[in-house]
């Protein structure tokens, strides 16, 4: 099954909301020429990424971090040029060069700043790859989506894309039942803890949003971004009167055993259509 | 006589006119008119009022199925025909993201004018650009606990049992609350 489209119309952080709840494996291919970039998953988790045909081997992207100096960046490639990015890691660790974490740590920035490109793509061709995972010699590494979504939202400024994904301040919002977010893990602004320690299916977005001091645009930004990184749903809120037009136009009640019988009788013949 | 009715929405160009037509007994009473606008000229025609089907139960029952204009500059229309409804069906183009929002304000919107059953239907999954049901559950931020269907809407037995999943809802909430009453009842 495909899954592909447009930056412009679905955008980078709603394909990482995807990924990260269908914990889905594989490659996020997205093209603006001349630009291409690869983004690997695994079960969910960012675990690679390059541009190009190839990517940056280690030594590079260790240079880039300023882990390593040019000289020795020349001295690696003399002597293990033909090595793959474990084995050479493996070098380093073993020959007191970088621990395990400082090559880790650099992978990961540079793996980031990959990404981060794509949040300020406003189109791109994209399709999701399954069986592409990254080259068995390329280290991966393990990111946790949710705060890179939460840290691509609050980049995004479209006010309008705001208003039609939250189009009503008198909805509520609960939490999602998703078992193994921990919020302690999340890197929350106090802003958002604040509107965090409000959400309750009792109150309503704009009292939320008065509790908590902020303006329009800005409790609906900090509401997207927890909507989707997966955290609340939206709900209409606990004891809140239905909308008038529901009285206007529900019937008188009938018989619920006639009505049960009624559909059934539906039932019956569209079966047998 | 008896009737009751189905409403069909969705956004432009995602099947409703088709999926009506698959199973109604009656050439479908459509309204559609050449599109002027260049943007939405993805095919020629688009409903403009409604789409109108219907489909005899027995001699004192008749359930009708209106489908909703496309277009968001026709939504008036949806008040007046959500009224009375027994539920709904949202059909959503699989191949298609860019109409998921929408889809799913229309869905919003419809649940806001009448708190009936309804489900989605994934709509052309026979197309090669579909996108898997799971996909789109999550693109269209549905709890698993609505029904997201795939369905051809040419197909007769895909519609088939998209009406009928609707149906089983509606029962399935009627036996669980009083909701029962929001059957409609006309006499001719």
């Amino acid at each position: 099954m495909a899954l592909k489209g447009n930056l412009r119309d679905f955008s980078i952080t709603q394909l990482l909301n995807l990924v990260n709840v269908a914990r889905k494996s594989g490659t996020l291919i997205v093209e603006r020429l001349p630009e291409k970039i690869y983004i690997s998953f695994r079960e969910g988790k960012l675990s690679y990424a390059r541009d190009g045909m190839d990517g940056a081997g280690l030594t590079m992207v260790l240079y880039k971090a300023k882990k390593l100096s040019a000289a020795q960046v020349r001295a690696i490639n003399e002597r293990a040029g033909q090595m793959s990015d474990k084995e050479l890691g493996l070098l380093l660790i073993n020959s007191n060069y970088l621990t395990q974490q400082e090559i880790l740590a650099s992978l990961q920035a540079y793996y980031l700043n990959m990404l981060n490109r794509l949040f300020t793509w406003n189109e791109g061709l994209f399709h999701f790859e399954n069986e592409v995972l990254p080259p068995k010699d390329k280290i991966t590494v393990r990111i946790s989506l949710e705060n890179l979504i939460i840290e691509g939202t609050r980049k995004m400024r479209e006010w309008e894309q705001l208003q039609d994904e939250i189009p009503s301040l008198d909805m509520a919002l609960k939490f999602s039942e998703r078992p193994g977010v921990n919020l302690r893990n999340l890197n929350l602004s106090v802003d958002e803890w604040k509107v965090i320690s409000f959400i309750n299916p009792k109150n309503a977005i704009h009292q939320i949003a008065k509790a908590s001091n902020k303006n329009d645009l800005e409790i609906r930004r900090i509401v997207y971004s927890f909507i989707q990184a997966g955290l609340v749903e939206l709900v209409r809120p606990e004891g809140a009167p239905l909308p008038p037009i529901q009285t206007r136009i529900a019937p008188p009640p009938g018989d619920k055993t006639e009505q049960k019988s009624l559909i059934i009788r539906i039932i019956s013949r569209i079966r047998s259509l | 006589m008896q009737t009751v009715k189905m409403v069909v929405t969705g956004p432009f160009n995602a099947g409703k006119t088709e999926f009506i037509r698959s199973v109604s007994e009656i050439e479908v009473v459509s309204t559609e008119r050449k599109i002027s606008s260049v943007s939405e000229r993805v095919k020629d025609q688009t409903t403009v009022a409604m789409d109108f089907g219907r489909i005899s139960i027995d001699e004192n029952l008749v359930l009708y199925l209106f489908g909703t204009p496309g277009q968001r500059r026709f939504d008036f229309m949806w008040e007046i025909l959500s009224e009375g409804m027994l539920g709904f069906i949202v059909m959503v183009d699989s191949a298609r993201p860019e109409t998921f929002r929408e889809a799913r304000n229309i869905l919003e919107t419809f649940r806001a004018y009448a708190p009936t059953p309804y489900v989605v239907a994934a709509n052309k999954q026979d197309h090669e650009d579909a996108w898997d049901i799971e996909d789109m559950r999550i693109a269209l931020r549905l709890s698993p606990a609505i029904k997201l269907l795939p369905c051809v809407a040419k197909d007769k037995e895909a519609v088939k049992k998209v009406l009928l999943e609707l149906l089983y809802s509606i029962l399935e909430e009627m036996e669980t609350s009083e909701v029962g009453s929001t059957l409609d009842r006309h006499v001719d």
